[in-house]
């Protein structure tokens, strides 16, 4: 077993190269839940260079990471009783995939690092083993011809890496895949939730006004009186938006996430519109405001999926966003008449 | 199963097949297996599939595929509207939300 040593005041130097355990250890994984709920996500790195994992040799094989601790934590976690190396590359801190498609995990970036680290001298095999998914950054090829290491594209998933060494450099079909289940959405919901929290409150502060609009004037007590059914609808909606449309986001046959959002904010005007009464001018009004919020956030959640093409999202924004600040207007005017008639 | 498919003919993944060389590096890098080897070229099983990740064209020496690739993301493509550039994430951590 690696000794344990603390990652994070590691500095990878090529003359005494550091050793990192893989197992992880408690601050490990409490950074990781700070992580998750959006706390200083961007500032969550490993200093690049060359790691030991166990006690590689010249034949041990190298597996390349990006520098976000949770991307280095996640393939550490997966190589005990391995004895590799680890060259961790600057991805300013950025997870593979989303690097790779920025350019920060590519091609040149690789090259590189294989250089800095000195790899030549340090292995007397000629290939490295690449996350998949940052093949979207790096061109194997090229970075064959300018550092003679064939880059050998490991599974989706660093819970696999160990069975695809064994099989010899081979992956399943399904190795191959990204998945989305529910648990995978459901890690990416805080941070979204978060996202648009300035837009929730400025909405909630401006129907808590309206509420109080009657047609002698505003009548603070009316306000107080009448401001809970907007202010649950338009929470309701922002939640189901985030939470509920994406975690069941296949069970809802529409394409576009903007009708699956807007699906979800029509169950819940429904539901709430029977739960309470209104008058029905009240409850289109809300209706469509909450269309508008819960098919805006599940809009943003292509963001987080690991499906959408950006062509789709461009074409479906063409009519979502038209028609969210239609909904949102229309409902504002509609929720105003209701109050002063 | 096809649980998770995104809208239907918009993605701009093309295979010139006369350049294809069978060599099999799109069915390897692709994550949503749009691709598959048969009688020594590549095939699109399902183009619908593709995500436009770009990385079977960046991965493809005999240039045989192309795909204007980017981030599949509103919030990117908002930021690019009201900043006057392409889509972008914004990661770097300037901006409030970074995407991915």
């Amino acid at each position: 077993m690696a000794t344990l040593v603390n990652v994070q005041s590691l500095r990878p130097v090529s003359v005494t190269t550091p050793t990192v355990s893989s197992e992880l250890e408690l601050s490990d994984l409490l950074g990781a839940l700070k992580v998750r709920l959006g706390i200083n996500r961007n500032n969550y790195t490993v200093t690049p260079g060359l790691y030991k994992v166990g006690k590689p040799d010249s034949q041990s094989d190298v597996l390349v990471s990006a520098n976000y601790k949770l991307s280095f934590d996640v393939l550490r976690k997966n190589l005990d009783s391995l004895n590799v190396w680890m060259l961790v590359i600057d991805t300013k801190g950025v997870n593979v995939w989303c690097a790779a498609g920025k350019g920060n995990f590519g091609t040149d970036n690789v090259v590189r690092s294989i250089k800095k680290a000195s790899l030549e001298h340090i292995v007397k095999h000629r290939r490295i083993i690449l996350p998949q998914l940052s093949a979207s950054g790096v061109a194997a090829h090229k970075v064959k011809e300018q550092t003679g290491f064939k880059v050998i594209f490991g599974p989706v998933q660093a819970r696999d890496i160990k069975s695809f060494i064994e099989a010899g450099y081979k992956a399943t079909p399904e190795m191959r895949k990204i998945a989305f289940p529910m648990v995978e959405r459901a890690k990416l919901i805080p941070v979204d939730f978060m996202y648009a929290i300035y837009k929730l409150l400025l909405i909630l502060c401006g129907f808590f006004i309206f509420s109080g609009l009657d047609k002698t004037g505003f009548l603070f007590a009316k306000m107080l009186e009448t401001c809970l059914y907007p202010l649950i609808n338009i929470v309701g909606a922002y939640i189901v938006g985030i939470v509920v449309a994406t975690l069941f986001l296949p069970w809802v046959p529409f394409r576009a996430f903007a009708l699956k959002g807007a699906f979800w904010g029509l169950v819940l005007t429904i539901l709430l519109y029977f739960l309470i009464e209104v008058p029905y001018m009240e409850g289109i009004s809300i209706g469509l405001v909450n269309i508008s919020i819960a098919s805006f956030m599940t809009m943003n959640f292509t963001g987080s999926s690991t499906y959408t093409s950006l062509s789709g999202v461009q074409k479906e924004m063409k009519w979502a966003v038209p028609f969210q600040i239609g909904c949102m207007a229309l409902g504002i005017i509609l929720f105003i008449i209701s109050k002063l008639v | 199963m096809k649980t998770m498919q995104y809208l239907k003919n918009v993605v701009t993944l093309k295979l010139n097949s006369d350049l294809c060389t069978g060599c099999g590096m799109c069915a390897v890098v692709c994550p949503h297996a749009v691709f598959e080897i048969n009688k020594g070229k590549a095939h699109i099983i399902d183009i619908n599939d593709c995500m436009e990740c770009g990385a079977c064209a960046l991965n493809c020496r005999f240039d045989a595929i192309t795909v204007k690739s980017g981030v599949g993301c509103a919030a990117g493509i908002l930021n690019g509207i009201l900043n006057g550039t392409e889509p972008s994430c914004d990661c770097s951590g300037e901006s409030e939300k970074s995407c991915c």
